[in-house]
């Protein structure tokens, strides 16, 4: 019984990050459009948009090797891989003993890496481009999220992904948020933008050469590579997005099985991601995007964000 | 155990001698790899058995010098050398059957294998060695054999002058060693190793400390611990690919054995925290700069040598955070540690020494080790293009690989710092971690550059156009190492109960039945809540979500097939000229670190006599700032040439002066004597 309740969980939270992802990617583009005075596309517009591709011919650049069509695979498989390891509406993931968070985070840098390389294999020099910009952002992006991670995992008492979120869910009535987990979202919130390649450090809606580092890895993608490309960038997003409102706002999750409990925590998951997903189309609209020689700076405030939240937590703990 | 060890000695001692005797080039070829081939498969299953064995094994055999014995002693820490050095070398010995073709008609072919067994024996002697004086013989005739063996090609340009300062480095290692030694002998007026672990005869406070420093330095030297790196980058390349495979992939693995035998074993475990904090900063140091300046080599062979280092880097963080752990009394967490770092050990053996033999390959070739001029090897090379892609994975340290299993146990173990009991410490080990996550970091950036220059897009040269693929021996030497790189991923439930045996009797803990939870399947230091791994479900859930999104692009699809074209250029077509380079590749990543790097940049150009807006010829130059080898290691030369031109007037070259030396001495030593 219990087996088939956990392979049902697993099954529900891989079709929740494939179906939800599109739309919070839709959802931050309306809400950029309307902040715009535009009308916008329909927020189902991702879904349709991925549909076609994958009905789609495509076309492969004659100069490429198998990592160029074997990418997207990667890439697909690994953010899904890591979006399946932590807790989505219900604390306890079933599949949460095959990784904590370091292993999340690697998974994902398991796919920036093909990314990278499939950004060079096309041999035009927008692909290397963008691969050398992807390389630069994710090294300086990583340190800051190990040490805003430990912070958080130090406050639970363990870096289990499960645990963290189980744990400060059960603190109900300890609303207020320690100093220390500030810092440690702010700097998380940072590597996000930075990771999902969002505006100050990168910018999705555009094909400008000289301001992209995702769109011009994809550049020679098309058909249903690039569908799956830009689902697993999606769902990459997604992943990110959980992962701060489950450890830093876990209010309302399920912290036992039952179905009521479950039905409520994905309610108030929609609604929580949702919420954020709004934060950054309005932070997409309000900023510019940065020089690429700025960006270190942001994330070395991330990096100090974080290593102030350590100190803090060591030292108001006494 | 004691007829294998004799197996072994004997294959290694055939394999350097018949090669010598015929002078048929293929039976040379086969005498001397087939010899060390089966070398190195009898140190395999001693290497295992030595670690399942639960009484060591001994072996001794007297000599006529005072305090030398032959002794040799295969306890689980030199039976886990052992087992790494024999994978090792039986990878490279097949490997080189096919490799030596290259220097056939230049080298001897003979000589090449025979000073191969010769070095592998040493090496697997030097683990051995159980008598100080006996070790330190080992160890010099492991570095002799290593720098002739670094001058092969002593034609080339530069590969002399890296021997040379390979040759004076490891030199100032073994000093700082035979100090640390005769410190030892000083207390125990022994040179047995028996006699310097026995706890009766610890040294005092004072000189603990120093010996400490002399054997920190002195295997340092070897082990390329920054900042006594600076030889590793020139001689490791210098050799043939299989050589610096086994120089890089276990020879520096040596020193680390050094260290640990020395601090664990010698001193009893016993040793102040900042011992261990010295070795976690150093370590930090050396996986940073490592890596930092693996970025800017294009010399793939040079840059796999910075890789060393950084690896080094991480081992030692493991090693550190074990003594320091140990240092508190918290026993499991100094084996988890101490586990990290052999486990590490073990992987980087894999998979450093099959990106050297990968690098072999491509220049086997291509005759070239410039990253610059490959390119589209992939289509050309698939096997070892593939190959070198696990090995690229894996220190990258991406899961499911093996290089990502013992990061991430040396991870949890700068996490488990909230257990000691300064809040310094509490500090500086995540700090440490974080330092760690940016090598890993870079690690990823450096081998998306070395693979993806190197194999993807369009060949950059016209020998990369035409390059073919390797013979199957250097291939099948390559697949063994990419295979061990696999299994020691995905099946850490064989691996750790193995390490355990080595660190229970170094720490006093066993801990194998606690790392493995779940019947061996999940990796979990200390309790499944606080963290776990299970690389074999998370090869799984790649592969499941890989194949659920095949299946939808075959539903969606419809068996659309895909058409080539020629990638899109803004309208002309794309050259090899216009790729991205190494160079380029890496700019960022030089601009933001500055600092470090401290880049100078020469430009010269020339202008058409008409206007200044026409070049007729430019010249574009860029360094990196060599630091250490201008700060620390110049003044040092130039001292010493200084001190050594001032000297130069006791050595006038008189051979009655020098008569008059002898007597001055021989009188003075009377007195003294008297």
């Amino acid at each position: 019984m219990q087996a088939i309740i956990h392979i049902v969980l697993v099954i529900l939270q891989l079709a929740l990050l494939l179906t939800l992802s599109p739309f919070v990617v839709g959802l931050i583009r309306k809400v950029k459009a309307r902040l715009q005075c535009r009308r916008g596309a329909s927020l189902f517009q991702p879904y349709a948009d991925l549909a076609k591709l994958f009905r789609k011919q495509p076309v492969i650049s004659s100069t490429t090797s198998w990592i160029f069509t074997a990418a997207p695979y990667i890439v697909f498989a690994s953010t899904i891989a890591a979006g399946l390891l932590m807790p989505v509406f219900v604390s306890h993931t079933p599949l949460n003993f095959a990784g904590n968070i370091i292993a999340l985070v690697y998974l994902l840098a398991l796919g920036t890496f093909f990314l990278i390389l499939a950004g060079l294999d096309a041999g035009s020099a927008f692909g290397g481009m963008g691969s050398s910009r992807e390389a630069i952002v994710a090294t300086l992006a990583e340190p800051a999220m190990m040490l805003s991670i430990l912070s958080i995992a130090l406050t639970a008492g363990s870096t289990n992904l499960s645990t963290i979120v189980h744990q400060s869910a059960l603190m109900e009535g300890d609303v207020v948020a320690p100093p220390a987990h500030l810092m440690a979202l702010a700097a998380l919130f940072i590597v996000t933008l930075a990771e999902t390649g969002r505006v100050p450090v990168d910018n999705p809606a555009t094909h400008l050469e000289l301001t992209m580092i995702h769109e011009a890895m994809l550049l020679e993608y098309s058909g249903r590579y690039l569908a799956l490309m830009e689902w697993a960038a999606g769902i990459k997003l997604l992943v990110f997005l959980t992962l701060i409102v489950n450890v830093f706002a876990p209010w309302g999750i399920a912290t036992s099985l039952v179905p009521s409990a479950i039905a409520v925590g994905l309610l108030v998951y929609l609604v929580k991601v949702s919420a954020l997903a709004i934060v950054i189309g309005v932070i997409e609209s309000m900023f510019a995007k940065l020089r690429l020689f700025r960006v270190p700076e942001m994330l070395g405030a991330a990096f100090i964000l974080s290593l102030l939240a350590l100190v803090f937590f060591y030292t108001l703990k006494g | 155990m004691t007829a294998l060890l004799t197996v072994l000695l004997a294959c290694y001692l055939l394999g350097g001698l018949l090669p010598l005797c015929t002078t048929r080039l293929y039976l040379q070829n086969v005498f001397a790899h087939g010899c060390a081939a089966a070398a190195g498969v009898a140190g395999l299953v001693l290497g295992v058995a030595g670690l399942l064995s639960t009484a060591p094994l001994t072996l001794s055999l007297a000599s006529n010098i005072p305090q030398l014995t032959f002794a040799l002693r295969l306890d689980p820490l030199a039976a886990f050398f052992v087992l790494t050095i024999s994978l090792v070398g039986l990878a490279a010995s097949v490997y080189a059957y096919g490799y030596v073709e290259e220097f056939s008609g230049r080298v001897s072919v003979g000589l090449l294998g025979s000073l191969l067994n010769g070095f592998l024996l040493s090496m697997t002697l030097v683990v051995l060695a159980d008598n100080g004086f006996f070790f330190l013989i080992l160890w010099e005739v492991m570095s002799l054999l290593s720098y002739v063996l670094v001058v092969t090609e002593h034609e080339k340009p530069g590969v002399r002058e890296a021997g040379l300062f390979y040759l004076i480095m490891t030199h100032v290692g073994t000093a700082f060693i035979i100090l640390t030694f005769l410190i030892f002998f000083q207390e125990t007026d022994s040179f047995s190793f028996e006699a310097f672990r026995h706890p009766d005869q610890q040294l005092p406070e004072g000189l603990r400390s120093v010996a400490f420093f002399t054997a920190l330095i002195g295997f340092g030297a070897k082990a390329g611990i920054v900042p006594l790196h600076v030889w590793l980058p020139y001689a490791h390349p210098a050799a043939p690919s299989h050589i610096s495979a086994l120089m890089s992939g276990v020879m520096i693995k040596t020193a680390i054995y050094g260290l640990i035998r020395v601090y664990f074993d010698f001193m009893g475990g016993v040793f102040p925290w900042w011992w261990g904090f010295a070795l976690l900063v150093l370590g930090t140091v050396s996986a940073l700069l490592g890596v930092m300046y693996a970025l800017m080599e294009h010399d793939l062979k040079s840059l796999l040598a910075f890789h060393s280092v950084e690896n080094i880097g991480i081992i030692l963080l493991g090693i550190g955070a074990g003594m320091i752990f140990h240092t508190y009394g918290l026993h499991e967490l100094a084996a988890l540690g101490l586990l990290a770092g052999l486990y590490h050990t073990i992987n980087h053996a894999a998979f450093k020494a099959l990106l050297f033999l990968g690098a072999g390959a491509l220049q086997f070739a291509t005759h070239t080790r410039h990253i610059e001029e490959y390119g589209g090897l992939l289509r050309r090379m698939p096997w070892t293009g593939a190959f070198f892609l696990v090995g690229a994975v894996s220190i990258a340290a991406l899961p499911p690989t093996n290089g990502f299993v013992s990061e991430w146990l040396v991870f949890q173990s700068l996490f488990l710092s909230f257990q000691l009991p300064t809040l310094f410490l509490k500090l500086m080990l995540p700090i440490a971690a974080a330092m760690l996550a940016l090598t890993g970091a870079l690690a990823l950036a450096c081998f998306a550059k070395a693979f993806g220059i190197s194999f993807l897009a369009q060949p950059r040269s016209t020998q990369a156009r035409h390059a073919k693929e390797v013979p199957r021996s250097m291939l099948a030497g390559m697949g063994f190492l990419a295979g061990l790189c696999v299994v020691l991923g995905l099946a850490p439930m064989l691996v750790v109960p193995l390490l355990d045996r080595v660190t229970a009797p170094l720490t006093g803990a066993a801990i194998s039945s606690q790392v493995l939870a779940l019947d061996g399947w999940v990796v979990a230091p200390v309790t499944v809540e606080f963290s776990s791994i299970s690389t074999p479900v998370l090869a799984m859930l790649l592969v499941g979500a890989g194949a659920l999104g095949l299946l939808m692009a075959r539903l969606c699809g419809k068996g659309l097939r895909a058409r080539y074209y020629k990638t899109w250029g803004c309208g002309l077509n794309l050259t090899p000229r216009m790729e991205y380079t190494a160079t380029g590749f890496a700019q960022p990543i030089k601009q933001v670190f500055e600092t470090i790097y401290q880049p100078t940049v020469k430009l010269e150009q020339e202008f058409l006599e008409q206007s200044k807006y026409f070049i007729k010829h430019q010249r574009f130059e860029s360094h990196i700032e060599p630091v250490f080898e201008k700060y620390l290691y110049q003044p040092v030369v130039a001292l010493m040439l200084a001190t050594a031109d001032r000297l130069r007037i006791i050595q006038a070259g008189s051979l009655h002066l020098y008569l008059t030396y002898i007597f001055v001495t021989l009188v003075l030593l009377l007195l003294w004597a008297g």
